[in-house]
């Protein structure tokens, strides 16, 4: 065991299963989901969160202790909180729900919270959140500003660029519209990533080997004492109108009085 | 340990909603001009039928002119303005504790944002200190003000969900493609002044860079010229959409991979990442059209397509394509738009 000193940051990176980014999802049957029967990966934001932490515990070893990887989901979500141990964080911690449930934003930003609020007054207090800004299967780019809301702790949304200093300081350049805007905060603080905060490593076999052997602690949502039951209801799924497209032109002179028609120019 | 939290933020009103209560739309604002993207969800706002007031927020100065510009909303009966020079930034660690007190004390059922990086910044804060779900990027909304729709995985499907009434009040940001602008001139709003309680934030605004261009701002262009990966280099990439955004009075766009390999500025991003945009026309060049970037353009009215690829994906959603090298076939296009205008 080590000491617990207040100058030691442990970090706690939620990462998210979802649907591989590049497969084209369907509408299922039911009119009320999507065909989940496909490839699955790491929110690719979480992936930049998990490098990020790893980045910083490199950088600034002396006052980063560890790093932790909390995903909250089905038995499949380990396959998840496993590629972030084999990128690099320390521990798992999983919360497992049954196969099929939807756990909204709001519920994981309690999930968060109740795993912060559980680290506190023992030598693994988390005092750093770094997260995706959004998952790519919701796009909701919720939970990030609710968990800092719940824990009122500083937060950094949308960061390209960030820098812990020892004593806590935080520098966060964030991606706002028009350009950038450098902000200044100290720990406990939520950061959220954007894509261009870092480009992730790719987990090397015997990394993933060896990320067999950490710690992975389950845990169900009544350990916590959370209740996941939603508080939106799914109406419908369906797919988006589609656009009448597909229609080429041989030349300049074609699209220029294709233009011309729709009055464009 | 959760329950007891949620039982102490209780509502005041309990299951149905007032029959008064309002909604209330934080209207945004730059450089002294109130933002287009309040104008939709102002929009948004009215369709529920409901009183729909603003919210004005910032310095003294910038609050006095945008005021003037917020009462002549049509759409708005009263304006409500904040002043503090810590609002100046909009620091969600501040402004998100003033809407939450603001949606409690005057009986709001709804609060809107446009879904901007402001809008995506404070209203998640804000619905977890008010314990609500937050509902994000709507492009409908029923009457009923409990049901609405939105889009996910990239705009490839369509959710529509229901609101419990566990929300007593619904946080809201609204795609701004997806509503109108509301009218602005004959409003005639009333102003109440916010008391501001100083709220301490452990976060201070350090400073900003702007990308600087005379063109349309990107998100309100009616016109967009997009660049991709084919333009090879920032220099080629400028040499050639310039004269192209030119010829049409056209904002300049990029996809991802343009934008990863420094061609053009970040904030220039179209796709579900960045900016998500609705022109009138969009001319899509050396982009191949993958799904994220057809999440931020596949709702501008006439899309057109350049690429030297003819199984580029970008084809499927174009009302006009043309397979051809984009070197040679944009520098003629703008020759022969520059003639077609003449």
């Amino acid at each position: 065991m080590k000491p617990t000193l207040a100058t030691l940051i442990n970090i706690l990176v939620p990462v998210k299963r979802s649907i591989d980014y590049a497969v084209k999802i369907r509408v299922a049957s039911d009119g009320k989901s999507v065909d989940t029967n496909v490839k699955h990966s790491m929110n690719p934001f979480d992936e930049i969160a998990v490098e990020e932490a790893i980045r910083l515990k490199d950088k600034s070893g002396e006052h980063v202790d560890s790093i932790t990887a909390l995903s909250i989901g089905p038995a499949k979500a380990v396959d998840t909180i496993r590629t972030a141990l084999a990128m690099g964080a320390d521990t798992g911690i999983h919360i497992v729900t049954p196969e099929n449930t939807v756990i909204e934003p709001l519920s994981v930003a309690h999930a968060i919270k109740a795993i912060v609020e559980r680290s506190q007054g023992t030598d693994k207090k988390f005092d750093l959140i770094i997260m995706g800004k959004q998952a790519i299967d919701d796009d909701s780019g919720a939970t990030g500003g609710m968990v800092a809301g719940m824990l009122r702790w500083g937060q950094g949304s949308f960061a390209s660029k960030v820098v812990i200093e020892k004593g806590g300081k935080v520098q966060v350049t964030r991606e706002i519209d028009g350009g950038l805007e450098a902000i200044e905060s100290q720990l406990p603080f939520v950061v959220t990533t954007d894509l261009r905060l870092n480009e992730p490593r790719y987990a090397s076999l015997p990394n993933i080997m060896k990320a067999k052997k950490k710690k992975i602690e389950n845990l169900k949502p009544e350990d916590l004492g959370l209740d996941f039951t939603p508080r939106l209801e799914t109406i419908s799924i369906s797919d988006p109108p589609k656009r009448q497209g597909g229609a080429k032109v041989e030349n300049i002179q074609e699209l220029v009085s294709k233009m011309k028609e729709a009055g464009v120019i | 340990m959760f329950r007891s939290a949620l039982r102490a933020l209780k509502p005041k009103f309990a299951t149905t909603q007032s029959r008064h209560a309002s909604s209330l739309v934080f209207l945004e604002h730059k450089g002294g001009k109130l933002s287009d993207a309040s104008l939709s969800a102002v929009t948004a706002a009215k369709s529920l039928g409901n009183d729909t007031h603003g919210l004005v927020i910032g310095s003294k100065s910038e609050v006095e002119g945008v005021l003037e510009q917020a009462k002549k909303i049509n759409d708005l009966s009263k304006v409500y303005s904040a002043v503090s020079d810590s609002y100046s930034h909009v620091l969600t660690e501040t402004v998100a504790p003033l809407l939450a007190s603001i949606t409690s004390s005057k009986d709001i059922s709804h609060i809107f944002a446009a879904h901007t990086a402001a809008g995506k910044n404070v209203f998640p804060r804000l619905a977890g200190l008010l314990d609500k779900s937050l509902i994000a990027d709507i492009i409908a909304l029923e009457p009923s003000g409990d049901t609405f729709t939105r889009p996910i995985y990239a705009g490839n499907a369509i959710l529509k969900v229901k609101s419990s009434p566990k929300d007593d009040v619904k946080i809201v940001t609204v795609r701004t493609t997806a509503f109108d602008k509301a009218a602005t001139g004959s409003g005639s709003a009333s102003v109440e002044t916010i008391d501001t309680a100083s709220t301490e934030s452990p976060t201070k605004y350090v400073s900003e860079e702007l990308t600087v261009s005379s063109r349309p701002d990107l998100a309100s262009a009616t016109r967009i010229v997009s660049g991709g990966r084919a333009l090879k280099s920032k220099e080629t990439f400028d040499r050639i959409m310039d004269p192209l955004a030119d010829s049409l009075g056209a904002a300049v766009g990029a996809s991802r991979a343009a934008v990863d390999a420094g061609y053009a500025d970040n904030s220039l991003q179209v796709g579900q990442t960045g900016k998500v945009v609705a022109p009138e026309l969009y001319v899509a060049v050396g982009i191949s059209g993958a799904i994220q970037h057809l999440a931020g353009m596949k709702e501008s009215k006439m899309i057109i397509a350049i690429n030297k690829d003819p199984d580029a994906p970008i084809f499927q959603v174009a009302d006009a394509g043309l397979v051809a090298d984009l070197y040679e076939a944009v520098p003629e296009l703008v020759k022969e738009i520059g003639k077609a205008k003449a």
